[in-house]
């Protein structure tokens, strides 16, 4: 990130005049909104934002059949028929299984990948490159009946395993680019300090540059687990067994039944947010960071 | 182990290992796994999609199953009214969405850049909808948009809309009840990249430009869009083919209803496979998609000229 900074500081005018005095206390720098116009657009967006959240809060808190604007009295009863009657509980450690080996497979590949494309040429290099990029165009879900029938090839369909490949495979390319423009502001003298100190590249790679990839690792692993947690045609159409569905899937079929239970959707909706939430307010700052280094642009 | 030992012996003479020099095979090896990956699950699948366009193929109807030439698609563009409805209604809701997307992102972003009590906080709520799926999404909005219970609900109890209307099954309303779902996942998305650009602007750009007098509107068009211009078109583009590709959202929110209202060209194209089995119909279809977004992204490339220069 340094290197970028430094490269986009570069070209800024030179300052002839004195700096702007520094605002006394209380009163608002040159380079801040005047209050209002943060809270109040902030203030309606946050209600746009929340009032879905609460609703679904709402809805899986009430007993069934209540009216009321408040979840009062509280009641668990639909997270506990969600989780054991629709078997929210197997599709919870599918997904999280899905999750987890997906974010695995993509950051392991994407990281050999990316350091391939940050430190060396190479001569399909281009090429490859191209194809990241095209890959981008290509829409999984265009793509259900040939790799429906490359994993019955496989004999894959109705293993977890068919989805976890198809959901990294879809990862893989914007991954791999982000991680090696993370690899390119690791600056190489690092790496070549190292190895003249006696280590060969691997290590040199995993006490130098691995540290340094932290925030941009933490956003693509991240990516990819949000990815595949919600990800719903993939697992709709590979994976036939109730026992090995996914949430999304589970979400689907609770709107799909021909009276919909608004309390067991609602209940199964948060099931399905918490993870991935969690997993989004704990990396917020990384993404940003992570985005900002990483650029998507290249 | 035999490595701790050797960077224990203290006077250990630097050496030139096999590391520094260039290995040619590292490089190929390095990519082969993603290489293998993409070719077998991505390349092999689109090259075969190609061919079944030009097939008869209905598992369900065997019989039939054979070399089709260019049937499909002469069925699509003559015979197919759906076939064109689905573009209009795709065009119309990839316009609608990205144009509204890439506005409310690019306030969102400009307002939570600014330093203000309760910052992350703040931001964190607000992109938090970034993280919900696309049939999540539709599960809370279906909560929503509930006749009976729904918002709609208390809204009529304050007077506005009636009673017992679902936005979702009604032709009028179901167009924009199912933008502005969308767009309550897709804005932060925006706002996110754009953030992240924005942070790497210099402020010394603004502190200059203060200097000098100009106007915060000035500002933002001669120092803060021109900035952004890389990373709002990378993201538009991103996105457009992200909301033309993407099935979850409509497929459980609305399944393309009511009356085949809101049908996309990629949710008819998985109706084709996925419910009525003709893969050789959907392939054409496919393949028409493809061409269309290739077409529309090399053109959108071209006039915001981007990447003109080599980078």
């Amino acid at each position: 990130m340094s290197v970028k900074e430094a490269t986009k500081t570069a070209p800024a005018p030179v300052r002839a005049t004195p700096e702007p005095p520094r605002p006394a206390k209380g009163e608002r720098a040159w380079d801040e909104a005047p209050r209002w116009q943060i809270y109040l657009p902030l203030g309606i967006y946050l209600l746009f934002t929340l009032i879905p959240f609460y609703w679904i809060l709402l809805f899986s808190l009430r007993p069934a059949g209540s009216t009321s604007l408040v979840p009062w009295p509280v009641t668990f009863d639909h997270f506990e028929k969600v989780w054991t009657d629709r078997s929210f509980g197997t599709y919870f450690a599918n997904s999280v299984l899905v999750g987890v080996a997906t974010l695995l497979m993509t950051t392991l590949v994407a990281l050999a990948g990316g350091y391939a494309l940050a430190r060396f040429d190479f001569r399909i290099k281009r090429g490859f490159m191209l194809a990241l990029l095209c890959s981008q165009f290509v829409p999984g879900a265009l793509l259900l009946v040939p790799l429906f029938e490359i994993f019955a090839g496989l004999q894959m369909i109705n293993s977890l395993g068919s989805v976890i490949l198809a959901e990294t495979v879809f990862q893989l390319p914007l991954s791999m680019i982000l991680i090696s423009n993370f690899i390119k502001n690791v600056p190489y003298s690092l790496e070549e300090a190292a190895w003249v100190d006696g280590c060969n590249r691997m290590t040199a790679f995993r006490i130098v540059v691995l540290p340094l990839l932290r925030p941009g690792l933490i956003a693509v692993g991240s990516f990819a687990f949000v990815h595949s947690w919600n990800h719903f045609l993939f697992a709709l159409m590979f994976l036939n067994n109730q026992d090995k569905q996914t949430i999304p899937v589970g979400l689907n079929s609770l709107m799909s039944a021909d009276s919909v239970d608004l309390g067991a959707l609602a209940a199964g909706g948060i099931i399905a947010a918490v993870p991935v939430v969690l997993v989004f307010a704990f990396i917020q700052k990384w993404l940003i960071t992570g985005f900002s280094a990483g650029a998507v642009k290249g | 182990m035999a490595q701790a030992a050797a960077v224990a012996k203290p006077p250990a003479p630097p050496r030139r290992r096999r590391a520094s020099a260039t290995p040619r095979r590292l490089p190929y090896l390095l990519i082969a796994p993603a290489a293998l990956l993409m070719l077998g699950f991505i390349a092999y699948p689109v090259v075969s999609v190609f061919y079944y366009s030009l097939q008869n193929y209905n598992p369900t109807k065997p019989w039939r199953n054979g070399y089709a030439g260019f049937d499909n698609f002469v069925h699509a563009f003559t015979e197919d009214p759906v076939f064109w409805d689905t573009l209009v209604f795709s065009a119309k809701w990839v316009v609608v969405e990205v144009g509204l997307q890439l506005l409310f992102g690019l306030a969102l972003a400009l307002i939570v850049n600014q330093t203000f009590v309760g910052r992350g906080l703040g931001r964190a709520l607000v992109f938090s909808p970034w993280a919900v799926s696309g049939v999540l999404t539709s599960a809370i909005w279906v909560l929503l948009y509930n006749s009976q219970t729904g918002i709609t609900r208390y809204l009529a109890d304050i007077g506005i809309g009636s009673y017992g209307t679902s936005w979702l099954s009604d032709t009028s309303t179901v167009f924009p009840a199912a933008v502005v779902a969308d767009l309550w996942r897709g804005v932060p998305f925006f706002a996110i990249l754009i953030l992240a650009d924005l942070q790497s602007v210099s402020k010394d750009l603004y502190e200059a430009a203060e200097v000098d007098g100009a106007s915060r509107i000035k500002q933002f068009w001669h120092i803060t869009l021109p900035h952004l211009k890389d990373a709002i078109i990378l993201s538009t583009l991103l996105r457009a083919v992200w909301e033309f590709n993407n099935v979850d959202l409509l497929y459980t929110l609305t399944g393309g209803g009511p009356a085949g209202e809101t049908t996309t060209l990629p949710l008819y194209i998985a109706n084709t496979s996925v419910d009525a089995h003709n893969f050789g119909y959907a392939s054409a279809l496919t393949t028409v998609a493809f061409v269309i977004l290739l077409f529309c992204s090399m053109v959108y490339l071209r006039l915001s000229k981007f990447g003109g220069e080599s980078k």
